[in-house]
């Protein structure tokens, strides 16, 4: 068995990606990085605590039950300095028929915050009494929050860059040098040639599902909520169709540059309108059906269904149809067009 | 092995041609087993369409092509197993050592030699471990015929072989392609080198223009021409009267080429002593000299007109 040509292809397949470094940083390193970087810059921070000011003992005292403010008590003259040079969001002084005026910027979002929050704590204060009591039970689960969004999206991604710049690139560059034409010439069975690159790909599979899903499990707690082996079905038939959609990229085109041009139009059109770095629900409901079509939509729609939804195989039966549709389509087209020289 | 008398290539009037160039127009070639046959040409003559259509790697618009009694309408499976080839530049996958692209080809065929063992034989034992990326010239050359020889071939097809090679490695690949043919193998390459062809080949057929001009062994076809030997010379820049110099004895033909007169001659030993007296005559003073035995180069030229090689 050492010498089947099936094992020594996917054994070529596999030095060719580990003696490339670039390759391996744009596959593994890179959506790490990212995550990392976007997980960081779109963390949930704790609410805001804003700086006002109050001219009299008494504002100010009143303000102070606001645990959201932060107060100075300050001279008049000097406390309306400190709003226009931003250094309050507000200041409250009494007026001479025993009003309250707020001087502050209404076009700044934290000015007309301070106004709210300033204006319930004085009313109250007063002595007003809400007819209703509000308590308050704070939720930050994992699961909602942005890097729970961004790593199925980026799951998805990598499965469909990968899978598309790998075979296409490599497939243009040996019909480039002539390499297929040279291996069509051995008695090799042809389908061994195409088989070895699928099964690079499930063995590429798993770092890259599982590094970064590792990564936003253990760094961000990002949950993983639905069945395991759902997820690696769904990773693994996306992983097909990508694989039938790089290789129809290839199958005619013989220069890198046509090859890396054909992918890019296919490739960021999907980044855009899937849903990678945020939700396609933002795109106008007529093209939702379009989007909904597209393989990486349906690759990450799904992820996110398993991970954050704990959805299983039942759940995610319509992008597994909308991707075995892309994959038989794509095979299809791809095995009439391809050309070995 | 071929059992003997039946031929190991026969192609029929074959023909080929792409859009707005007729690459093969009616060829025939037979090529007997455990011979080096040669196809002698300049570039473009078809050589490649040709060989490659004995490949299987190309269809013929028309024309039987039959390789070790098979065809590969009907056995290209088997007719794979058999031969041996090497394409014209070809580049194996740089990243893969010397031993692991053997092993590749090698898993490709149901039997043949160990790996080690071709790669002895095209003395490469120190770069097994060495990237392809990093072998010279005659080094990836080597290895591209060792990819050719691991399925244990009756057949070889060479295309162009030698090609871009310092004189070195071509003398060395030489020897390896003359190791295999003592092995009793048939070999069939093209070249437009005729030095390689005369050392090479059994037999040569020499193309152009998508058409065989004239088949033999290289001592035939040298002697078809009927001139043995070619004089070469120059006088600087001094009017010649040539149509006396063509009167002389044994002078065949004499051409003007690049400054310098070309006289094809029969018997060098007469030949020369009456050119440099006819020469004494004119007062031409002679600033080169040189003979040499006709060569297939000279065989193309004497039925073409043209060279081999246009520089």
């Amino acid at each position: 068995m050492n010498n089947h040509p099936l094992l020594q292809l996917t054994l070529m397949r596999m030095r060719e990606f580990l003696r490339e470094p670039e390759a391996l940083f744009w596959a593994m390193i890179f959506p790490i990085a990212l995550a990392a970087g976007l997980g960081i810059a779109f963390r949930n921070r704790p609410p805001e605590v804003l700086k006002v000011a109050a001219v009299t003992p008494r504002l100010t005292e009143a303000l102070r039950q606001e645990k959201l403010l932060d107060v100075t008590q300050l001279p008049s003259q000097l406390a309306e300095q400190f709003v226009r040079t931003g250094k309050v969001a507000l200041v409250a002084e009494p007026a001479a028929d025993g009003s309250v005026i707020y001087r502050y910027d209404d076009t700044n979002p934290e000015g007309r915050q301070a106004r709210m929050l300033a204006d319930q704590a004085i009313q109250k204060a007063y002595g007003r009494q809400d007819p209703v009591a509000g308590n308050d039970r704070i939720m930050r689960e994992p699961g909602s929050r942005y890097i729970d969004f961004l790593i199925p999206g980026l799951i998805g991604m990598g499965i469909m860059g990968n899978a598309v710049w790998g075979l296409g690139f490599a497939i243009v560059d040996a019909r480039r040098k002539k390499l297929l034409k040279r291996i069509i010439a051995t008695p090799m069975t042809k389908h061994y040639y195409l088989l070895s690159f699928l099964l690079w790909r499930i063995i590429l599979l798993v770092a890259e599902v599982g590094v970064p899903l590792g990564f936003g499990a253990m760094v961000f707690g990002v949950p993983l909520r639905g069945s395991a082996a759902a997820l690696i079905a769904i990773s693994m038939l996306g992983a097909l169709s990508f694989s039938a959609l790089g290789l129809l990229v290839a199958s005619r085109v013989r220069t890198i540059e046509a090859v890396s041009g054909l992918a890019n139009l296919i490739m960021v059109p999907m980044w855009i309108l899937s849903g990678v770095f945020f939700s396609s629900q933002r795109f106008p409901d007529l093209v939702q059906p379009v989007i909904k079509a597209l393989p990486l939509t349906a690759v990450i729609d799904a992820l996110r269904a398993n991970m954050l939804q704990g959805a299983g195989f039942v759940q995610m039966g319509p992008q597994a149809g909308v991707l075995a549709g892309w994959l038989v389509v794509c095979f299809g087209l791809a095995l009439r067009l391809f050309r070995w020289r | 092995m071929p059992e003997s008398g039946k031929a190991a290539l026969r192609v029929r009037n074959l023909r080929k041609s792409y859009k707005d160039v007729t690459a093969v127009d009616g060829l025939d070639l037979e090529v007997s087993p455990a011979q080096c046959f040669g196809l002698l040409g300049p570039n473009g003559a078809g050589k490649t369409t040709t060989i490659e259509i004995c490949e299987g790697l190309t269809d013929p618009d028309s024309g039987e092509v039959e390789v070790l009694g098979l065809r590969w309408s009907s056995d290209a499976v088997e007719l794979r197993q058999k031969l041996g080839i090497q394409l014209q530049d070809t580049q194996l996958a740089e990243k893969l050592t010397v031993l692991e692209t053997l092993r590749l080809f090698r898993s490709f065929f149901r039997q043949g030699p160990g790996t080690d063992e071709v790669i002895h034989l095209v003395q490469l034992d120190e770069k097994r471990g060495a990237r392809v990326g990093a072998l010279s010239g005659g080094q990836k050359q080597r290895l591209a015929l060792a990819c050719a020889l691991v399925g244990d071939p009756e057949l070889l097809f060479l295309d162009e072989p030698t090609t871009g090679l310092d004189p070195q490695a071509r003398r060395q690949l030489w020897d390896m392609i003359e190791q295999f043919k003592a092995a009793g193998r048939t070999i069939v390459l093209t070249t437009h080198y005729m030095d390689e062809a005369e050392r090479l080949c059994d037999r040569v057929a020499i193309m152009d223009h998508g058409k065989v001009i004239s088949q033999g062994t290289p001592r035939e076809l040298i002697a078809s021409i009927g001139v043995e030997h070619v004089v070469e010379f120059s006088a600087g820049n001094t009017l010649l009267n040539l149509d006396a110099v063509r009167a002389l004895a044994g002078v065949h033909s004499v051409r003007r080429e690049n400054g310098s007169v070309l006289l094809q001659v029969t018997e060098l030993h007469r030949a020369v002593p009456e050119l440099l007296d006819e020469l004494g005559r004119q007062g031409v003073p002679l600033t080169e000299l040189r003979t040499h035995s006709a060569t297939l180069e000279d065989v193309f030229v004497h039925m073409t007109g043209r060279h081999l090689r246009d520089e």
